[in-house]
């Protein structure tokens, strides 16, 4: 958890909005770092998360969680956080056994025709599950609403089910990160590959979007060790006067332990 | 990679980036009990040697055990498999079990062509030792005998290496020693040579993918090099090489179309690769003909789903061969992506422009700078020669007469 990204944000663990949509995309740079952010934030807001890691393993979340204070074995067997090993799960598909213990979640791969409807139904199924297993059980752990994150979803394209379920009828939160690669065509046709079409049906659909790019390449050659890319903030809210959004930019720099934001050009090295 | 550094015995708590100090010296050591590996400065990783020690350097100090380097072929295919035929030799030394893949060439004939060590070292496989902090004895070695007043200053150096001594080098000129090869315990596929299934075809899937993809983690569980297995034997690691991966002749139709048929073969590999290589004390280098594949998204998603990217471009057969700026190298190498395992910021290498040399005894990443121009005034003077002997020549056909100090052309 960032702390200067949550006042940028305007959040906190105590209060963040609810029922949110946020997509964190990137481009020639790398978002993951914006993940383990809004993991160890909503763990420490005390909510159910669910957590659909498909590209890394859980050694490696749990090694930075812990670096970041929060220690995700320990919210695993307190129910708190529902880690799918995307990883782990895959093998068992993609190699057929003869006893094929893997469960249904990844489904897809072994058949795209199938669809994604199998990983909507374990998430689903393992949100409303906890839900309902806490409350019949021994309530000392009371959990708030429901957060979903994944993590590379540039295979997948589910989020519409789940926001549905999630944002509307559980008042939870869905934190997602897709990826894509190229430059940002200046005469922007027939740029409709896979990744790009998919984030811009993501960014129609959310709420709250992070972007994060590369800088120039002139740019990070002199700058590499102040800054290292730009994130744009764009929320889109709903009120009562209909919709409007709102940009912001900003720079940042990852450390060790966290990362730090800054307006553009104000990074204490430059001045 | 965390996986198999939790099998190594070390405790959790040590996964501090703090790893650097003197103080753990103990832990260290203990780490070591796999001959050809240390752990990573940064992050505690257990690395690995690519064989090529600028690329090493690199990739952060090697290539972290349960991860994939991919190499995007140059245009011949000619330093990329040099690259992944040291890697196998560099396995060769250390003694590490080996897994050569191909579709092309007979996985013996590749091994047949790795580069023969150098020896001095090779006699007595000894674990590398260890990286140390102290620079003292080099320091008091090469300090300066003139301009003692600039001895302080950083070197200009082009060379890219670290402090220590990781990995060995290879004489090009020579092959191996079969004695040595075989030492070390090989496993193979060879496509051509594998059974065919007539198993139902999905479209995501490729027949000789997943083959590839089931021997490969029968050898892992059978050789126990699953993270998982028990800790019976010494622990050793497996060095996975695939070669051209994605090519026509692994039936994949990735470099023949603009709209591949089966564009999700290779990715869905490349993923059960990565969850085969995540449980296990295995490292994989796979290279691939990216140079033949359109779809520039579908490149994109195939580098992500592999751990470190370079990609390579010779020299040769473009323009650039007869460039005199680049007369030193024999291609250009990019760094596409770097890893960042159990930690948030990632280590980019401080330069971008590197260019690589094969040298016999070396393949050496530099940084590309141009060289301060000290052949300037020789230069200058062959050009005043080339300009006098120019106008001696005119005159000499004007008027027959032999020009007075001009040497090429004295009669």
């Amino acid at each position: 958890m960032y702390t200067e990204l949550n006042s940028i944000l305007n959040t906190t663990p105590d209060s963040f909005t609810k029922g949110e949509f946020i997509l964190v995309s990137d481009r020639q740079s790398d978002a993951s770092f914006l993940v383990h952010h809004f993991l160890s934030l909503y763990l420490r807001a005390r909510c159910r998360v669910l957590f659909l890691g498909l590209v890394q393993s859980f050694n490696h979340y749990s090694a930075i969680s812990q670096r970041m204070g929060v220690s995700l074995a320990q919210a695993k067997e307190k129910g708190q956080l529902v880690f799918l090993e995307g990883l782990n799960e895959s093998l068992s598909v993609l190699i057929p056994q003869e006893t094929d213990t893997g469960s249904q979640a990844m489904d897809f791969l072994r058949d795209p025709s199938v669809g994604l409807k199998s990983l909507y139904e374990f998430v689903r199924s393992s949100l409303s599950s906890t839900g309902e297993g806490r409350e019949g059980a021994d309530d000392t752990e009371e959990w708030g609403p429901p957060v979903v994150l994944v993590d590379d979803l540039t295979v997948l394209d589910f989020s519409h089910y789940c926001r549905a379920t999630v944002c509307s009828q559980l008042q939870g939160n869905v934190v997602m990160l897709t990826r894509c690669d190229g430059e940002e065509e200046e005469e922007d046709e027939g740029d409709d590959e896979g990744p790009e079409r998919l984030l811009k049906g993501l960014t129609h659909q959310c709420s709250l979007t992070l972007h994060v790019r590369g800088l120039p390449y002139w740019l990070l050659h002199f700058l590499r060790d102040v800054i290292e890319v730009q994130v744009e903030v764009r929320w889109r809210r709903r009120q009562a006067d209909g919709q409007y959004t709102q940009n912001k930019l900003f720079q940042y720099k990852v450390h060790d332990k966290g990362a730090s934001f800054f307006a553009r050009g104000t990074s204490s090295a430059v001045l | 990679m965390a996986a198999p550094m939790s099998s190594v015995g070390k405790p959790s708590a040590e996964r501090s980036p703090f790893n650097t100090t003197s103080f753990q010296k103990k832990t260290r050591s203990k780490l070591i009990s796999i001959p050809g590996t240390r752990p990573s400065v940064q992050n505690g990783q257990l690395l690995v040697s690519t064989g090529v020690t600028s690329l090493d350097y690199l990739l952060g100090g090697g290539l972290a055990v349960g991860t994939v380097l991919l190499i995007e072929e140059d245009r011949y295919d000619s330093y990329s498999r040099m690259i992944l035929k040291y890697f196998l030799a560099e396995g060769v030394v250390c003694r590490h079990e080996l897994f050569v893949a191909a579709a092309q060439d007979n996985p013996d004939d590749i091994l047949q062509e790795l580069p023969a060590p150098i020896l001095d070292d090779v006699a007595i496989p000894k674990p590398v030792e260890q990286p140390r902090l102290s620079v003292e004895p080099q320091d008091s070695l090469d300090a300066m005998k003139i301009a003692w007043r600039y001895q302080n200053l950083p070197k200009v150096q082009s060379a890219l290496a670290s402090s220590s001594r990781f990995g060995h080098y290879y004489d090009v000129s020579k092959t191996m020693e079969p004695e040595i090869r075989q030492a070390a315990k090989c496993h193979r596929f060879y496509l051509p040579e594998q059974p065919t299934h007539s198993s139902p075809t999905h479209s995501m899937r490729l027949e000789s993918y997943s083959a590839l993809l089931k021997s490969l983690q029968e050898v892992i569980h059978r050789e126990g090099f699953d993270v998982a297995a028990p800790m019976s034997k010494s622990r050793n690691i497996l060095r996975i090489g695939l070669h051209s991966l994605g090519s026509a002749l692994w039936g994949d139709d990735l470099c023949c179309h603009d709209k591949p048929r089966n564009s999700r073969a290779l990715t869905t590999f490349l993923y059960g690769l990565r969850a085969l290589l995540r449980s296990s004390l295995s490292v994989a280098v796979v290279t691939l003909p990216s140079h033949l594949i359109q779809d520039r998204a579908l490149m994109g998603s195939i580098t992500r789903l592999c751990d470190n990217a370079i990609a390579l471009e010779s020299f040769k057969g473009s323009e650039r061969e007869t460039n005199p700026l680049y007369k030193d190298y024999h291609g250009l190498l990019y760094v596409r992506q770097v890893p960042h395992l159990n930690c948030l910021a990632s280590k980019l290498p401080d330069h971008k422009d590197l260019a690589f040399k094969l040298k016999r005894k070396q393949f050496t990443v530099e940084r590309l700078h141009l060289p301060p121009d000290l052949s300037e005034t020789v230069s200058r003077v062959s050009r005043g020669e080339l300009a006098a002997a120019a106008t001696a020549a005119s005159a000499a056909s004007a008027c027959g007469s032999g020009s007075s100090g001009n040497k090429h052309l004295d009669f």
